[in-house]
C-alpha cells in the first residue's frame, strides 16, 4: 500500500490533538505513526505528556489547554515533514510460549465444530504467524496485535464470562490477543502463556511496546507448569531477536 | 498515621494520576473532581501532586493516630470530628485519637480528606492512585492504616474558609466541546444533542457514567482509538457513556462528544438519577 496522504489533525478536547491517518489497519501506517511519535518526542517534550497510539491515530496529550490551535497544528506538520530516516527506536521480535492444551483451550472444540479446521490446524496457523504489536490498550499490558489468519476469525461470544483466566490466549473477531490479568471478557479462549504481560514490580511493566513482533510458540502442559515455576522465580526471560528493517 | 475504623462504600487513595504511561495501557486515574481535591490542597499549602483521600457516598470513619492538620473539600457527607460538625474547604487542626466521621449526604457524590503533607501510601508507575493490578490496593478497608506526611507547624497556610459556587455542585449544564466523530452525527441526532436532558443510570463508577437515554443510531464502531476522561461514547444500542479518571486508553464506540474539564469536576458529584443537559461550545 503507498501512503499517498498527510495524516489529518482534530482538535480532541481543551488539551489533546487527534492526528488520523487512512482508515485501516496496516504496518505502514503503524510505522509512519511511530516515527511521527518518536520526531515529536525528540522536538517538543516538554508540553506533551503523552502519547496513545491507536490503529490508524496518534492522540497527543498536553500538559496545559491548547491556546493557539492552528499554530500547533502547524508545528506539527513541520515536524512531519523533517526528514526521520535517523531515529528509529530498536524493534524486537518476542517468543511468547502457549500452552494450547484444552485444559486452556476451552473453546477449540467449539471453534473446531464452527470453522472448516481441526483443533490441530487452529493451534498450527495460530503459532504459525509473526504477528505486530499495534498498540496497548483495553487493559494494562493489552497488546492489539494484527496479523491474524483469516481462517482464524472467529465472532466474540454472545455473552462475554464473567472471568477470563490471566494469560488467557484468545481471538476476538479479526484479533487475537493475550489477557494480561484476571477479566471479564467475550473472547475464544484457545491456550494460556505462562508468562506476565503486566507486572509493576518489573522495570518495563510491560516487555512489548509498538511496533514490536510476537510469535507465540506451542509448548506441553509439563512445559507450561515448569516455565510457570521459572516466571514465578524470576528465572526466566523471554526469547527475542533484534528486528531490522 | 491515620487508621480506617470504617471504610464506606468507595474510599480511595487519589492524586492527579499516572500521566505517561498510555503506551502501556494504563489508565490516567486521579482524584474524580480534580477541583476540590486540588482546592483541599492548597488550603493545607500541600504540594499540588499530595495524595488525598476520595470518599464516595460517605459511612465511613477514620482514627487520627497523632496530631496533624487536615482540610474536607467536595460533597458534603455531615463531616464531624468526635461527633462535633466541622466546616468544608477550611484547616482543621486534630488531635491524637480524635474520629473524624462522614455520614448522610446533604450534597455532591465525593469528598476529598487532605492530610497536611499528604498521604504516602506506596507510589507505582509515579502516583499513589488506587486501580486495579496497578496499586495492591483498589479500596480502603477497615483496620488499614495509612502514613501521613510530618505535621509540621501550621502557620505556612492561612486560616480562611473557601466557599464554592453551588453550580458547581447543581448546575446541569455539562459544558463540552465536539468530540471527533461529532460530525457523523446526522442532523436530528445533533439536534438531540443540544435539546435533551440526560439521565445518569446506577451504572456509573469512576470508570465511567451510563446513561439512560436511547438514541437513534446507526453509526459504525470506529476502529479501536484513544478515548480521554470526558470522552462521550455513543454505543451501538443508542446508549452514551461519559468516561471518567479510570477509563481505558483507547476505545471502539464512536467519540461525540468531550467534556470541559470543569464539567468532568461537576459530573464527578453527581449521581444515579442526576438529570443534566450537554452544552456545546463552538
Amino acid at each position: 500500500m503507498q501512503l499517498n496522504k498527510f495524516p489529518s489533525y482534530k482538535p480532541y478536547g481543551e488539551q489533546a490533538i487527534l492526528i488520523e491517518w487512512q482508515q485501516c489497519i496496516d504496518d505502514q501506517i503503524l510505522e509512519d505513526m511511530l516515527r511521527f511519535k518518536e520526531r515529536i518526542q525528540k522536538e517538543s517534550t516538554q508540553f506533551i505528556v503523552d502519547f496513545i497510539v491507536g490503529y490508524h491515530s496518534l492522540t497527543l496529550q498536553y500538559k496545559e489547554p491548547i491556546l493557539n490551535y492552528k499554530e500547533e497544528v502547524e508545528i506539527l506538520q513541520s515536524i512531519y515533514k523533517k526528514d526521520f530516516t535517523a531515529i528509529q527506536n530498536p524493534r524486537f521480535l518476542w517468543e511468547v510460549p502457549v500452552c494450547y492444551d484444552l485444559q486452556f483451550g476451552i473453546d477449540l472444540e467449539e471453534m473446531a465444530q464452527k470453522s472448516k479446521l481441526s483443533i490441530d490446524e487452529i493451534k498450527i496457523r495460530h503459532s504459525a504467524k509473526i504477528y505486530t504489536v499495534f498498540f496497548i490498550g483495553f487493559l494494562p499490558g493489552f497488546l492489539y496485535l494484527g496479523g491474524l489468519d483469516s481462517d482464524l476469525y472467529f465472532d466474540r461470544k454472545p455473552t462475554p464470562r464473567l472471568k477470563v483466566p490471566k494469560g488467557a490466549v484468545a481471538i476476538g473477531g479479526k484479533q487475537t490477543g493475550v489477557y494480561p490479568c484476571a477479566s471479564p471478557g467475550g473472547w475464544n479462549l484457545l491456550g494460556k502463556t505462562p508468562i506476565h504481560f503486566f507486572d509493576v514490580t518489573q522495570q518495563q511493566p510491560c516487555f512489548a511496546t509498538a511496533g514490536d513482533q510476537i510469535k507465540f510458540i506451542p509448548i506441553s502442559l509439563d512445559e507450561f507448569y515448569q516455565l510457570e515455576k521459572e516466571v514465578a522465580e524470576n528465572k526466566y526471560s523471554i526469547p527475542k531477536t533484534l528486528v531490522h528493517d | 498515621m491515620i487508621k480506617v475504623l470504617k471504610a464506606g462504600f468507595y474510599s480511595s487513595v487519589q492524586d492527579k494520576g499516572r500521566v505517561g504511561f498510555a503506551a502501556i495501557g494504563v489508565p490516567v486515574s486521579g482524584a474524580m473532581d480534580a477541583y476540590s481535591s486540588d482546592l483541599a490542597n492548597r488550603i493545607l499549602n500541600n504540594l499540588e501532586t499530595d495524595a488525598v483521600l476520595e470518599i464516595a457516598f460517605g459511612f465511613c470513619a477514620f482514627e487520627f493516630l497523632s496530631e496533624t492538620t487536615i482540610c474536607i473539600s467536595g460533597g458534603s457527607f455531615s463531616p464531624k470530628i468526635n461527633g462535633v460538625p466541622v466546616a468544608l474547604q477550611t484547616r482543621i487542626h486534630v488531635c491524637k485519637n480524635e474520629v473524624l466521621t462522614f455520614g448522610h449526604n446533604v450534597f455532591g457524590a465525593r469528598c476529598y480528606l487532605a492530610v497536611k503533607n499528604g498521604f504516602l501510601t506506596t507510589p507505582i508507575l509515579k502516583s499513589r492512585s488506587f486501580f486495579q493490578n496497578i496499586t495492591q490496593q483498589t479500596l480502603l478497608c477497615k483496620g488499614d492504616v495509612l502514613p501521613v506526611g510530618t505535621f509540621t507547624n501550621n502557620t505556612d497556610s492561612s486560616n480562611t474558609s473557601v466557599k464554592v459556587v453551588k453550580e458547581h455542585y447543581e448546575s446541569q449544564r455539562i459544558a463540552c466541546s465536539k468530540g471527533p466523530e461529532f460530525d457523523a452525527l446526522s442532523a436530528s441526532q445533533k439536534e438531540v444533542f443540544a435539546k435533551q436532558f440526560f439521565t445518569i443510570s446506577n451504572d456509573n463508577s469512576r470508570m465511567g457514567y451510563r446513561l439512560n437515554e436511547v438514541i437513534e443510531n446507526a453509526l459504525p464502531s470506529i476502529l479501536t482509538s484513544a478515548v480521554l476522561p470526558g470522552t462521550v461514547q455513543l454505543t451501538p444500542s443508542g446508549k452514551l457513556i461519559v468516561l471518567m479518571r479510570d477509563c481505558q486508553v483507547t476505545g471502539g464506540y464512536p467519540r461525540v462528544l468531550q467534556l470541559t474539564n470543569t464539567a468532568i469536576n461537576q459530573l464527578a458529584q453527581k449521581k444515579t438519577n442526576d438529570t443534566f443537559q450537554f452544552v456545546l461550545k463552538e
